[in-house]
């Protein structure tokens, strides 16, 4: 009885062994993490998705000697995680609400370092005879007539606050378009996914310039509505405020501001994706608000 | 359908040819995976041991309990360990979000009742007459308790396996609190997640199948030392 027990406890710590072992290896032929700094990055899912974090975040990380975690997210949540303190520094697009949230303490200041413009996108077939007209007369032609399905983003990013703003000043409480009836979609997801849906169903939906030029190859929309000072779209960047937060690194946060506005990265922003795309996707404005 | 042939085609190319971004991911997704459900067993396993030998009253309605935390959402552990361990949360302080360490307190807390509640009812299944027989024998508590556990071992052996299933192949708690961050956070679910939402159906189905290989291998290496 007792041989087989302790043959039993043999056999766990074998397996134990083993699979420490397992790990040890993999451990050693990963890369040990260096002691670098790392820096926290909220970001919106266009600016990830059009692969601009990917290409200034190497030079960044080299720059400064840092290692820079970019969680992309809608810009809700990325308000919420700089609420937080879970970030450093957060790279958004919804003016009103960052204003609040420097209003409330949690950011240092707001600063926009480029922009480009919404559209509304939907099938070539443009079932509600919307194309080229406002924003705002979109919306109405829409909801009035019922001949076109909308997917909305629905997940309180940037996006879907400028879209609220648009049904807003269109004259309409948000409350009574979201019930409005079966052509209106609450997607609940990111750009991409969102874009996506509404080529699968022939759908409507607003997008940013940027998102909707990198998914062209795999979507069948087309531009609808892309004139009209609403559809301004800015990004900015707000470190993260210390006085709220600690222990978030201020410092490296500043870095990246100032890496974002500098003239030489402002360049390098004007110029992204115009070889891919054929146009310019973000247009750089180094701390001042664009006009339109 | 189609997108599933290119998806086996293009998993094998990525496993032939080495992938490095592949190989990282699929790498941290196994470490991730096996040192939560290690920890959990090492510390599930006893307890459960305890539970089963020991009479005490609210022993049936605990083991209702565990049972029912089988269904608890991966993304209600998730909020959970998010908000636990967020810098405004109690244990902000350890600097553990969006880190892989927090993924692994994630998943051992998402499959600690499957161990639990899988080991419990594979003990139970023991025949009473071992007990009696080890007892009789001069056996003492530990040493009657190594024998049932002996005794139980494929069952018990499979609730592990059945929580290292839960624990690679979850996604909604990775995401939370890791925040798929790449080459540092990013495992296959995340990723599969990711690369979906871009609409790049052929490596997310490449990637579920090499998720799928990952569970193969050590589905066949954990049986190969039950045989011994």
């Amino acid at each position: 009885m007792k041989h087989r027990g302790i043959a039993f406890l043999l056999t766990m710590a074998g397996l134990i062994v083993l699979v420490t072992g397992m790990l040890g290896c993999k451990e050693s032929t990963a890369s040990p993490l260096p002691p670098k700094q790392r820096l926290r990055v909220a970001t919106t899912t266009s600016l990830y998705d059009t692969g601009l974090w990917g290409y200034l975040e190497p030079m960044f990380e080299e720059k400064y000697e840092v290692e820079m975690d970019v969680m992309h997210t809608g810009t809700g949540i990325a308000l919420e995680y700089g609420r937080r303190g879970d970030v450093d520094v957060i790279t958004v697009h919804s003016k009103a609400r960052e204003e609040q949230f420097v209003a409330e303490g949690y950011g240092v200041e707001r600063v926009p370092f480029a922009y480009n413009h919404f559209l509304i996108v939907g099938p070539p077939s443009d079932p509600a005879d919307i194309k080229g007209v406002s924003p705002e007369e979109a919306s109405k032609k829409l909801i009035e007539t019922g001949s076109g399905s909308f997917v909305s983003r629905g997940d309180d990013s940037g996006t879907h606050s400028k879209e609220k703003a648009i049904w807003k000043k269109a004259g309409y409480d948000y409350e009574t378009v979201q019930k409005a009836g079966d052509w209106y979609i609450e997607a609940g997801r990111g750009m991409g996914p969102t874009l996506l849906m509404a080529s699968e169903k022939q759908a409507y939906t607003l997008s940013d310039m940027g998102t909707f030029l990198s998914y062209k190859g795999k979507i069948e929309l087309v531009p609808i509505v892309d004139r009209g000072n609403i559809l301004l779209n800015v990004y900015s960047a707000i470190a993260v405020n210390p006085e709220k937060n600690p222990k978030t690194n201020i410092e490296m946060a500043n870095n990246l501001i100032d890496f974002l506005t500098s003239p030489e990265i402002q360049e390098l922003i004007g110029n992204y994706g115009v070889k891919n795309y054929g146009m310019q996707l973000f247009t750089p404005c180094a701390g001042a608000e664009p006009t339109g | 359908m189609m997108e599933i042939w290119h998806g086996i085609t293009k998993a094998a190319e990525l496993l032939t040819t080495f992938d490095p971004e592949v190989m990282d991911i699929a790498g941290r997704s196994l470490r991730i995976s096996v040192t939560s459900s290690l920890l959990a067993s090492l510390v599930c396993l006893p307890i459960a041991s305890l539970i089963h030998f020991h009479s005490f009253p609210g022993k049936k309605f605990l083991i209702s309990l565990i049972q029912t935390f089988f269904s608890v959402p991966t993304v209600a552990v998730g909020l959970f360990v998010f908000v636990l361990f967020s810098r405004a949360g109690p244990l902000g302080g350890m600097n553990l979000l969006f880190t892989p360490t927090v993924m692994v307190i994630g998943q051992a807390l998402l499959i600690t009742p499957i161990l639990l509640g899988l080991t419990i009812s594979a003990l139970s299944g023991v025949d009473k007459a071992l007990v009696d027989t080890a007892r009789s024998l001069g056996a003492n508590g530990f040493q009657t308790a190594i024998a049932v556990l002996r005794e139980a071992r494929f069952a018990v052996m499979a609730a592990v396996i059945m929580a290292f299933g839960r624990a690679i192949s979850e996604v909604g708690l990775v995401i939370m609190v890791g925040g798929n961050i790449r080459g540092f956070t990013r495992v296959i679910t995340t990723a599969i997640s990711l690369e979906t939402s871009k609409g790049d159906l052929e490596l997310s189905i490449a990637l579920g199948i090499i998720l799928l290989l990952i569970a193969l291998v050590i589905n066949l290496a954990l049986s190969r030392i039950q045989q011994r």
